[in-house]
């Protein structure tokens, strides 16, 4: 992976991020390989949902670059950034579904730009893609709000998936879920990056998960990645901080 | 001395911060009037806020203007009594109607419902992260969330304002006819003769204006919310403050231009 010299999928720059007189991320540097499926973890309150908003042009950056694909998002026009997010699906933390809408508007919503029409292919469509995250049609024509926190969870995941982004993000995506549930969103996800062949940002405080998940772990500490390496050495890391948290998660 | 320059530090403060305020709305302004007007637009959802800002308005600019009208008619009918003018009643029911009361009354019960509700659902999407979402998915929040509430705000306000207006008017004759004892015809006629072409496009202009400042106040606090429910709270009371006093203001000032 990555014998050749190519041009990572996601690169960050020297990222600072602050919030008033808060500092939320420090100088922040990070690669992430074509195909590659990485975890950040990281303490609550670290920065991590922040990085990937900055990533995705949601945030602006005080200063630093993030490069996607080779082209840079900090500073492109909005209508660079609109076409670069193209190559992203994210899947927020509380999932964001719209209240507003229908389950298999929400779904479908990456195609559909938010216009009505060809209502039936793309109930068809909904249909489909709440299959492979285990949900059946039943739950088409209902709104957000009368959806258990899983089932929003795994309908966002399809919103995320159905446009068939190269690059996927996962705010936590299994926060909040029964450990059976958990397990089978956690395999999805493997599942998905697989038959995708998409690159992978996962952010996790769920330590079986990151193993599941990844290739490489990246741990965020006090606004800046202070260990990465392959998801196997996260017990030899030889990192206190990385230690620490992973003692204190088993 | 030290006091002296904490208050100044404290006042530039206030200062930086209200005019980066404004700068912000400003810009915000900008950026909602662009994509009103740059096309591509999103008629679904226009015609969805038209039917929640007009139609679902209907009744409490119907009633407030029918009570309005009524009891303007009453005290014009007492005050005149004071110079024998009652027959005052059904010239100063058009004129109070149409040039002020109408428009200013649509314009505050609007506020309160639409100002208030546009912020507590957009504030509910950015906390919710829903707005992160809408821009993730490549739909601009400004087209999709924010111009269609703008655009039926602007023309939704003068269609209310007209049928205000001719709701009071109503009010004023009932009363004026059933309790006031006028005759009816004769009521009519010197309404007709006070109906000013002037006035009327008047009032639709500041209609206008108040339905611009509602839903761009409404937009505006709401899409900048934070800090979960407390702050969709503020963004809504914010909202529909704001939007009260713009309205009134604005009024204050067409009023000034045109009859000053
Ligand atoms: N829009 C914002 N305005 C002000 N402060 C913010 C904003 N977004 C995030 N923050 C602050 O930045 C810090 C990092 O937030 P972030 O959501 O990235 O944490 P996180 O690492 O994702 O934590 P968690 O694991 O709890 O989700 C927090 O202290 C938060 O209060
Ligand atoms: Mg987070």
């Amino acid at each position: 992976m990555g014998q050749h010299n190519e041009t990572p999928m996601i690169e960050l720059i020297d990222v600072y991020k602050s919030f008033g007189p808060k500092k939320v991320l420090d100088g922040v540097n990070l690669k992430v390989r074509r195909g590659e499926s990485l975890t950040v973890m990281g303490g609550s309150g670290t920065g991590k949902s922040v990085m990937l908003k900055c990533i995705l042009g949601l945030l602006k950056p005080d200063s630093g670059r993030i490069f996607i694909d080779g082209e840079e998002m900090t500073g492109a026009s909005g209508r660079d950034q609109q076409r670069l997010r193209a190559h992203f699906g994210m899947l927020f933390q509380g999932g964001a579904l719209f209240d507003s809408l229908p389950i298999w508007r929400n779904v479908t919503f990456a195609l559909t730009n938010g216009r009505g029409g060809h209502a039936r292919e793309m109930r068809d469509k909904a249909a489909m893609l709440l299959e492979r995250v285990g949900l059946g049609p039943e739950v088409l024509d209902l709104r957000p709000s009368s959806l258990s926190g899983g089932m929003q969870k795994r309908a966002a995941l399809a919103r995320a998936i159905a446009h068939q982004p190269d690059v996927l993000f996962f705010d936590e995506p299994t926060t909040g879920l029964d450990p059976v549930l958990a397990g089978r969103i956690n395999r999805l996800i493997v599942q998905l990056v697989k038959e995708m062949g998409a690159t992978a940002v996962t952010i996790t405080h769920d330590l079986h998960s990151a193993r599941t998940i990844s290739d490489r772990v990246a741990m965020l500490h006090q606004g800046k990645v202070i260990w990465d390496g392959p998801a196997s050495a996260l017990d030899e890391s030889g990192n206190e901080i990385v230690d620490d948290f992973v003692k204190g998660l088993e | 001395m030290n006091f002296l320059i904490e208050a100044l530090a404290a006042l530039g403060r206030t200062a930086i911060n209200m005019f980066s305020g404004v700068g912000r709305l400003m810009l915000f302004t900008l950026q909602a009037l662009r994509a009103a007007v740059v096309p591509p637009y999103y008629f679904g959802r226009l015609a969805e806020q038209m039917a929640l800002i007009g139609w679902f308005s209907l009744p409490v600019v119907g009633l407030t203007a029918l009570f309005t009208g009524a009891a303007l008619a009453q005290q014009i009918y007492v005050g005149g009594g004071r110079f024998n003018a009652e027959s005052t009643v059904p010239a100063i029911v058009v004129f109070g109607m149409i040039r002020e009361l109408g428009p200013v009354l649509v314009g505050l019960m609007v506020a309160g419902r639409v100002a208030s509700s546009m912020a507590a659902e957009l504030g509910t999407m950015r906390v919710t992260e829903q707005i992160d979402a809408l821009a993730t998915l490549r739909a601009d929040p400004f087209r999709w969330l924010i111009a269609p509430r703008l655009v039926a705000s602007v023309v939704m306000l003068p269609l209310l304002v007209m049928v205000a207006n001719a709701i009071g008017i109503m009010g004023g004759w009932l009363l004026s006819v059933n309790k006031l004892g006028f005759n009816s015809g004769a009521y009519l006629a010197t309404t007709r003769k006070f109906i000013e072409h002037d006035d009327f496009i008047m009032a639709l202009m500041k209609a206008a204006v108040f339905g611009f400042f509602i839903a761009l106040l409404g937009c505006y606090h709401g899409y900048r919310a934070s800090g979960g429910a407390a702050g969709v709270g503020n963004a809504t009371t914010h909202a529909v403050v704001s939007s009260f006093i713009m309205i009134l203001l604005s009024n204050l000032i067409i009023t000034l231009m045109v009859f000053g």
